[in-house]
């Protein structure tokens, strides 16, 4: 276990404000869920609560970086994207401003939340707003790297996140351009994102023992998607899996199967939430119930092999 | 400026869009010509040499429908030539329906779903409000587009956060696109609905260059928080025919009717040839 993802966000965005006082964060209210009211203290009148009105926050924060300001904007991802969507296309990606938006509690993260606020749509919604830059992360490496770059890119950045612990997988000082191929292997190409890479790396060790040797792919770019990175791996397997905690549709396995279909045709077996919306439980019990957890990675990946 | 002269160029300028092409929003388009007079003429600090410069004063039509006539507003003030105006709507034009701020100079904001431009102006306004700059402010917002929610969202948060330097118009023209506004969901009153959530209102006559110059000025002055300017407009105002017809939200004109209009446009020559405004 390593620092909690909100308190990575909070930290990264201080850091930043630190060096660039046109830094701004904004909350609709959930800053005492992501750990950001302390921010105030230090930002001032760049810190912006503007209680619970997440669509017109997003409009709010399109007038912010109009007038040269560079807003960070969090909600929990249903609300950043499935209720503000004509706000984060019109006001931002359709009027070309720079914007960081943060999804936080992302899918089964949600857990005692439950189906109304268990977001598996938010990458899918996204994937359709022209030019948008999308990632899904895996822990606070990964996510205050992001977070920098996406600080640094003009454009309208969407970052998934979780809100607390997960397992670490990256060393500190990583860096963050194409996929990640995390574990080299010929059998099958294993690709995941977010919550589902430790999942994966370990249900990878567990099949290594058993003499499967999968390759693991780290996808957190949805857009732009690394498809070399993908297709090198695949041109060595000519089997593929996705893992995403996240509808199939619309997301890592759409990006994945259309990459393939375009490129070069090979076996595809995706994994994630399969037209169903979310529930109450715990992140383990929620993982097996929608078959994203090691057993059944590992189940999947025997029955496609044969084996 | 003589505004009243101005009004008249932008509806002149205005009329010839629409006649040019043959259908447009003509209602919406026409009730706000004397408040960009007013704006453009003599309020905003703007430079179409310099138009993204951050101490600019800024303007953002809300309600985007109305964008030939803040087209024909900007290029009178130079941003761009004025023969760019006959391209509205045409295939590849940098013209649409509504404005976007990535095709045409002065433009800043893009608009046309309705309630967003409100929230963009209270996002400008308070940046530059608690970075303690001089520059304005200016939204104007349709009778009708205060349906949305999003609109009374943002009026919390302009109220809460005392934006004293935005000013925000209600272009009262008592129409929306499917009819009167009291027929499809009661505005009631919008002078006492904006006090009541805390911000300066008052109402003018959305017609009289003078009163909305007034009126600018006085909420210039009032230092307490954003005011609301309620302009008591008329759809399609100062083009007696466009007023007369019940649904001219947007109209595509008949034969008999572009006959007309063109009288109309004569007529407007005539006058600000006599004048000594067009060559």
């Amino acid at each position: 276990m390593t620092i909690e993802m909100r308190k990575q966000y909070a930290n990264t965005i201080l850091e930043l404000f630190a060096k660039d006082d046109n830094v701004y964060a904004l909350e609709a209210d959930l800053s005492g869920a992501m750990a950001t009211s302390g921010l105030k203290d230090v930002l001032k009148s760049n810190y912006i609560n503007c209680g619970i009105m997440e669509a017109s926050m997003v409009s709010i924060a399109a007038g912010i970086n109009l007038a040269g300001g560079i807003p960070f904007v969090h909600s929990f991802g249903q609300f950043i994207t499935r209720r503000a969507f004509d706000q984060v296309f019109v006001s931002l990606a359709y009027a070309k401003l720079h914007c960081i938006l943060i999804g936080s509690d992302a899918g089964i993260t949600a857990e005692h939340n439950g189906g109304t606020h268990m977001t598996f749509e938010d990458t899918g919604l996204m994937r359709t707003v022209p030019d948008a830059y999308i990632y899904d992360v895996c822990d606070p490496v990964q996510l205050k790297y992001i977070l920098e770059k996406a600080y640094k890119t003009k454009g309208v950045h969407y970052i998934r996140t979780a809100r607390k612990s997960f397992p670490k997988v990256y060393e500190e000082n990583e860096t963050f351009e194409k996929a990640k191929v995390l574990k080299t292997g010929n059998d099958i190409t294993i690709c995941a994102n977010g919550i589902c890479v430790s999942t994966v790396l370990n249900a990878a060790k567990q099949l290594e023992k058993e003499g499967i040797n999968a390759e693991v792919i780290d996808m957190f770019a949805l857009q732009p998607f690394d498809k070399e990175t993908l297709l090198n791996s695949v041109k060595k397997t000519n089997l593929v899996m996705s893992v995403e905690n996240h509808n199939i549709n619309n997301a890592l396995g759409s990006a994945i199967a259309e990459t393939l279909c375009e490129n070069y045709p090979a076996k595809l077996i995706r994994l994630g939430i399969k037209n169903r919306f979310g529930q109450v439980g715990v992140v383990n019990y929620l993982a097996k119930d929608y078959g994203i957890d090691e057993e059944s990675i590992i189940k999947e990946v025997k029955k496609a092999l044969n084996k | 400026m003589n505004l009243e002269v101005f009004a008249k160029k932008i509806r002149y300028y205005t009329l010839k869009e629409f006649s040019n092409l043959g259908y447009g929003h003509f209602g919406g388009s026409l009730s706000v010509v004397e408040t960009l007079a007013v704006l453009y003429g003599k309020y905003l600090n703007v430079n179409p040499n310099d138009s993204k410069n951050y101490d600019r004063d800024y303007f953002i039509l809300s309600k985007g429908h109305a964008g030939p006539s803040y087209y024909a507003t900007l290029a009178l003030k130079g941003f761009f030539p004025i023969e760019k105006l006959y391209t509205l709507n045409a295939n590849g034009t940098s013209l649409p329906s509504h404005p976007d701020r990535n095709l045409i100079e002065g433009v800043d904001m893009s608009t046309g779903s309705l309630g967003q431009g409100i929230s963009v102006a209270a996002g400008v306004a308070y940046r530059n409000k608690f970075k303690n700059k001089t520059n304005r402010v200016y939204v104007i917002v349709g009778d009708g587009e205060l349906n949305e929610g999003q609109c009374w969202e943002t009026i919390q948060f302009i109220a809460h956060n005392k934006l004293n330097n935005l000013t925000i118009f209600v272009d009262d023209n008592k129409k929306q696109l499917d009819g009167y506004t009291k027929d499809i969901c009661n505005t009631f009153d919008f002078v006492e609905k904006f006090k009541a959530f805390g911000l300066n209102s008052f109402k003018v006559d959305g017609s009289d260059v003078n009163e909305i110059d007034k009126a600018v000025s006085k909420a210039i002055n009032y230092t307490d928080t954003a005011t609301v300017i309620v302009l008591d407009t008329i759809k399609g105002q100062g083009v007696k025919m466009i007023e007369d017809i019940m649904d001219n939200h947007h109209v595509r004109l008949n034969e008999e009717q572009a006959l007309r209009l063109n009288e109309v446009i004569n007529k407007l020559e005539d006058d600000l040839k006599k004048e000594g405004e067009l060559l």
